[in-house]
């Protein structure tokens, strides 16, 4: 009885596959596709899938002059912590991936990245700005820039570009993403203006809609120019009631404006604004067009910056694939392979920017774009600052 | 001495049935994470049925008294244990983890039940939905507190506790979170038996039944309901900190009102004033929230759907308040009560 | 100093409008079923999402009717769509009449009445309003009202009778039904998103976007006329309540819901009634709501329902006028501490003053402690 049982259980959780089984080469993907932000999720499905198709429709992955299938394996994390933990384990342990895509935000990629770490599993954030995902974990690795660098070219640029001499800021205080790049931006503004140069400094709680109270302060204060480093939808909100409320300066955005769907939540307000982000979308050149108008057919909205480094996530995952050679079918031995391929890239010409890893943090060096929004409602081409 | 025996048999046979699966390999690390949040849920249900079953309030703030007791566990054990930049150099060598780990979860109940006080006290006058908003507001303020104190991360979390159970791991090679979850299951099944029915539960359903009748039957009304929202909220605390050490990392963000209300869900599922029945109900919600995983999106609409579903067939919940023992009188051969 | 003063003071008046309304519906239900309808806030989220589909509709945004037609033929069409659901209503609960020999108000002809008032109201104002300033966004503002509170108010009815009457019905406990409520919330929630996709809704811009100068400080009509709402709603349904044959039959029903059928008085028309009142409160919330907070997605009444029901409680939950004035002074709060203090410790403060309240006054601002028999 106690062994049926076990084998019951067995049989239950035990997902038996295997990696690279006919000339296949299996990814995993730990992705918010319910929970609070399911928008994340459905653009890293979007994005891969769209990878996936094109190489596997060009007859699979060329790894050593033989070509591999791809496939792709999407669990959801619900967006919550311990359910990312759980898509990890699932992903590494019973889908027995080579090696996993997400998850894209810093609260669920924290706690994953250390169970992938602990089983050796070579593991890529696209989205996730917090310092502590790479921390000494060699085998976990990003594909965007950190806060500590957004928060810096945004100051500069509201210093130099928009010559404000006292800013304010408004953030989310329960997003670390936001509070992370407001601290950075407020300790590099008053370096270069001195002690007190952001005169006002306030905070909301996430789904917030009224910010009146805070926005009023900070007209009160009187700043040349607001930091909002906020999410697109809290975005629309956020500039049309300080539009209403009187304030006239310009509005500095960070990554998180990059959405297709910031135009149409925002409107007419947004325009002649500048945000810091990873790519610009209008007037692209090259692969990074030919991504955008592939996405754009496809599912009939633009890319937004998620969808373009989880497709840059991916592309470095499987450019390591090539670079490490055959799978040699012993799977821990591989994903120890694809590690030290992955930390020896360098120069890896993304659609988001060339990313290159200095082999001991998995934190690219990479350029960041700022952005305008033209009155036509694109994201152009501002300029590029690189660290 | 037969009666008394059964149980803790069993339960020691399963317990090491378990390590022995983990150990084999048969149990993987999955399947290993998904026992233990089923057991962390049937903490949660079981802590809160002594409030919300027994007791007959409406607490809706569980979620809160569950993030002090992973904060207050993880804060203790890295404190003791890890180097950090704000608690500094460990005091103890993690040779030690695995035999202060019990005092640091001990640290996370007494947190959480000093904070149950929070709700414990205005309960004296106050009942039904107004003290619904209490322990509502308190969820808020205490997820709300974290987030202010930087020095535990703000929002952006806490973590180190990682390090401790690979410490544990270190001292000797076992699946310790299912260990410590399933023990923790254990005690609070447990102590939430022998306080059920003890007197002082019973003063707990006598409230329940009428308050006021209560105190003048010469219940110490006060002294009950402080003892229940402690022990219930403590409970969450340690809850919470096997929470914590399970997925080594903690932020408010984890501890919304969405918690308080799957810890509300599976009392009500379960049946009000039913131990059996909270742990039923965890289970069942446990293995839905996995299994169902394929859905999606539409999952969030399945499972209330069927929820609903169930209680319009059973609309005292899966047990009512009936228990074990109540289904199947001959298990009472088997195990005693108190 | 003063205009900061009163910009903060019409800041709080807007957001305590919004709390208000939803608190009202809340205490509605409430107050005659003893019911904490936790699924309000979601039924404010679909009234939004309603006054979405509604005012679009209208403008031709999604067809049917194009844009470069005549007003009169949209009118008509409007007309349509707004008298439909509400005959049906009143047809519903009329066809309920013959039970309800004892109120002597023909409700159903009142509330039908009201809406075919208001209908033809909007149908003269509108064109009026269309030929005088050649826009047709106030007719479809004016239309999408009534519109929007019947169809909220028939999603709100519905669920009564599917999920909450059964339980009523066996009686099981009054905590089961909330549990139901909680769960008719989530799935209100996640059947939208699963609907209509993870992309967020831009409600379009239905009054014009003129800012008024009170003494420095800045208030734009949006956030004017939902001031102007929560306060007419409140008065209404004071009146309604306190006033109406109606209202006398749910007070009793409040006070006795065993003893109230044996007076000849319809429970069940009684009970839908206070689900249509509530839900099409919620309704009008939603579509003020949207109007001002322009950004909706499916999750937008959760947190806005957990706090107005916070706010019903504190006022002293079963008054209209606590949950009247709960919105607004959590409102207040909010926004007095977000000003003075730092904005970082608003919910830890404005919590802590709730909590404070309830501790000193247990049973709310007007609520009356309860004399309970033994």
């Amino acid at each position: 009885m106690k062994k049926f049982l076990v084998a019951l259980l067995v049989a239950a959780f035990a997902f038996p596959a295997a990696a690279f089984g006919a000339d296949t080469i299996k990814i995993g993907f730990n992705i918010p596709l319910t929970g609070d932000i399911p928008k994340v999720g459905e653009m890293s499905k979007n994005a891969a899938e769209m990878l996936k198709e094109k190489i596997n429709g060009a007859g699979g992955l060329d790894v050593g002059g033989k070509k591999y299938q791809l496939e792709f394996v999407y669990v959801d994390n619900e967006a919550k912590p311990e359910s990312a933990v759980n898509a990890a384990l699932k992903l590494i342990e019973g889908e027995k991936v080579l090696a996993m895509v997400g998850p894209q935000g810093s609260g669920r990629a924290i706690p994953a990245a250390e169970v992938a770490n602990n089983n050796k599993t070579v593991m890529i954030s696209g989205w996730s700005t917090n310092p502590k995902t790479t921390l000494d974990r060699p085998y976990v690795f990003r594909a965007c820039f950190l806060d500590d660098f957004q928060g810096p070219v945004a100051a500069k640029f509201a210093a130099e570009q928009l010559k404000a001499k006292k800013a304010a800021v408004l953030y989310a205080v329960d997003q670390d993403y936001c509070k992370g790049i407001s601290e950075f931006f407020k300790k590099d503004f008053e370096k270069t203006n001195g002690a007190g140069s952001v005169v006002a400094y306030e905070t909301f709680t996430t789904k917030d809609v009224d910010f009146s109270a805070q926005l009023t302060k900070i007209i009160k204060a009187n700043p040349d120019m607001l930091f909002v480093p906020q999410y697109y939808n809290e975005v629309g909100l956020i500039v049309k009631q300080a539009r209403d409320l009187g304030f006239k300066g310009p509005i500095l955005g960070s990554d998180s404006w990059g959405s297709a769907e910031l135009m149409n939540l925002c409107g007419d307000d947004c325009k002649g604004q500048y945000f810091v982000t990873h790519y610009a979308a209008a007037g692209a050149k090259g692969a990074t067009k030919e991504f955008i108008d592939a996405f754009t057919g496809k599912f009939k909205q633009v890319p937004d910056d998620v969808a373009a480094l989880t497709w840059d996530a991916t592309g470095m995952v499987l450019a390591a694939v090539q670079k490490m050679g055959a799978p040699s079918g012993d799977l821990a031995k591989d994903r120890t392979a694809l590690r030290d391929a992955m930390a020896s890239m360098r120069g890896y010409d993304g659609i988001t920017g060339k990313m290159s890893y200095d082999g001991k943090t998995g934190d690219p060096v990479k350029c960041a774009v700022i952005v305008k929004i033209t009155d036509k409602g694109e994201f152009s081409f501002h300029e590029s600052v690189c660290p | 001495m037969g009666k008394s025996l059964t149980v803790p048999a069993l339960l020691a046979a399963l317990l090491l049935m378990a390590v022995a699966a983990a150990k084999m390999g048969i149990l993987g690390q999955y399947a290993i994470t998904f026992l233990c949040s089923m057991g962390i849920f049937i903490i949660l249900s079981a802590s809160l049925n002594l409030v919300n079953g027994y007791m007959g309030e409406f607490s809706c703030g569980h979620a809160g008294f569950m993030a002090v007791g992973a904060y207050a566990s993880s804060i203790l054990g890295v404190f003791l244990f890890v180097p950090d930049q704000v608690f500094g150099q460990p005091l103890l060598s993690m040779a030690w983890s695995p035999w202060a780990f019990p005092i640091v979860l001990a640290a996370g109940f007494v947190a959480a039940a000093l904070a149950g006080l929070v709700v414990a006290i205005p309960s004296f006058k106050t009942r039904g939905d107004y003290l619904a908003v209490i322990t509502l507001a308190a969820g808020y303020i205490i997820k709300s507190a974290i987030e202010n104190v930087e020095a535990v991360g703000g929002p952006r979390g806490f973590m180190g506790m990682g390090k401790i159970v690979q410490g544990m791991d270190a001292v000797a090679k076992l699946p310790w979170m299912l260990v410590w979850i399933f023990l923790g299951v254990v005690f609070t099944i447990w102590i939430l038996r022998r306080f059920v029915y003890s007197t002082l539960g019973k003063g707990v359903m006598a409230i329940h039944q009428d308050e006021v009748a209560a105190e003048i039957m010469s219940v110490n009304t006060n002294k009950m309901k402080l003892i229940a929202f402690m022990l219930s909220s403590g409970l969450a605390g340690l809850a919470g900190g096997l929470f914590a050490y399970m997925v080594s990392f903690v932020n408010p963000a984890s501890f919304t009102i969405l918690r308080s209300t799957e810890c509300l869900v599976m009392v009500y599922l379960g049946g009000m004033g039913s131990l059996t029945g909270s742990v039923l109900s965890a289970i069942v919600f446990a293995v839905m929230l996995e299994f169902l995983k394929p859905l999606e999106q539409l999952k969030w609409v399945a499972i209330p759907l069927l929820l609903i579903l169930l209680m319009q067939f059973r609309p005292e919940g899966i047990m009512g308040n009936r228990e074990l023992s109540d289904i199947f009188p001959k298990l009472k051969r088997y195990y005693r009560f108190k | 100093m003063l205009d900061t003063v009163i910009q903060q003071a019409l800041n709080a008046l807007q957001l305590g409008s919004y709390y208000s309304l939803i608190a009202l519906g809340y205490c509605l239900v409430y107050g005659v079923l003893l019911l904490i309808n936790f699924a309000h806030g979601d039924i404010f989220m679909v009234g939004a999402y309603i006054a979405f589909f509604a005012a679009t509709f209208l403008m031709g945004q999604h067809a049917l009717i194009p844009p470069a037609s005549p007003v009169a033929v949209k009118l008509a069409f409007a007309g349509f769509f707004a008298l439909l659901p509400t005959f049906a209503m009143a047809w519903w609960l009329g066809r309920k009449r013959s039970h309800g020999q004892a109120l002597n108000v023909n409700y159903p002809a009142v509330v039908g009445g009201v809406f075919v008032v208001f209908s033809a109201a909007v149908f003269y104002f509108g064109q009026s309003v269309s030929i005088a300033s050649g826009t047709d966004k106030l007719v479809v503002f004016a239309v999408t009202i009534p519109l929007t509170m019947v169809l909220t108010s028939v999603v709100g009815v519905f669920i009564e009778r599917v999920a909450y009457k059964p339980l009523r019905l066996k009686g099981a406990n009054r905590l089961y039904v909330v549990i139901t409520a909680l769960m008719m919330g989530i799935i209100l929630e996640y059947g939208n998103l699963s609907l209509l996709g993870t992309s967020r809704l831009s409600f379009p811009t239905l009054l014009p976007r003129t800012v008024f100068d009170v003494l420095g400080a800045k208030i734009t009509i949006t956030k004017l006329s939902g001031i102007a709402v929560s306060f007419l709603v409140f008065a209404l349904l004071q009146w309604i309540v306190t006033r109406t044959k109606l209202g006398m039959a749910m007070r009793a029903v409040s006070y006795d819901k065993f003893a109230v059928p044996l007076m000849g008085i319809p429970l069940d028309a009684v009970i839908i009634f206070t689900f249509f009142l509530g839900s099409s409160m919620a309704g009008l919330a939603g579509m003020f709501y949207a109007m001002n907070f322009p950004v909706l997605d499916p999750f937008m009444g959760a947190l806005v329902g957990w706090k107005a029901f916070v706010a019903a409680v504190v006022g002293g939950i079963g008054d209209i006028r606590g949950a009247f004035v709960g919105g607004f002074l959590l409102a207040f709060l909010e926004v007095t501490v977000a000003a003075t203090f730092s904005s970082e410790l608003r919910d830890l403060i404005s919590f802590t003053i709730l909590l404070g309240i309830l501790t000193w006054k247990p049973t709310g601002l007007f609520g009356k402690p309860k004399t309970t028999k033994i």
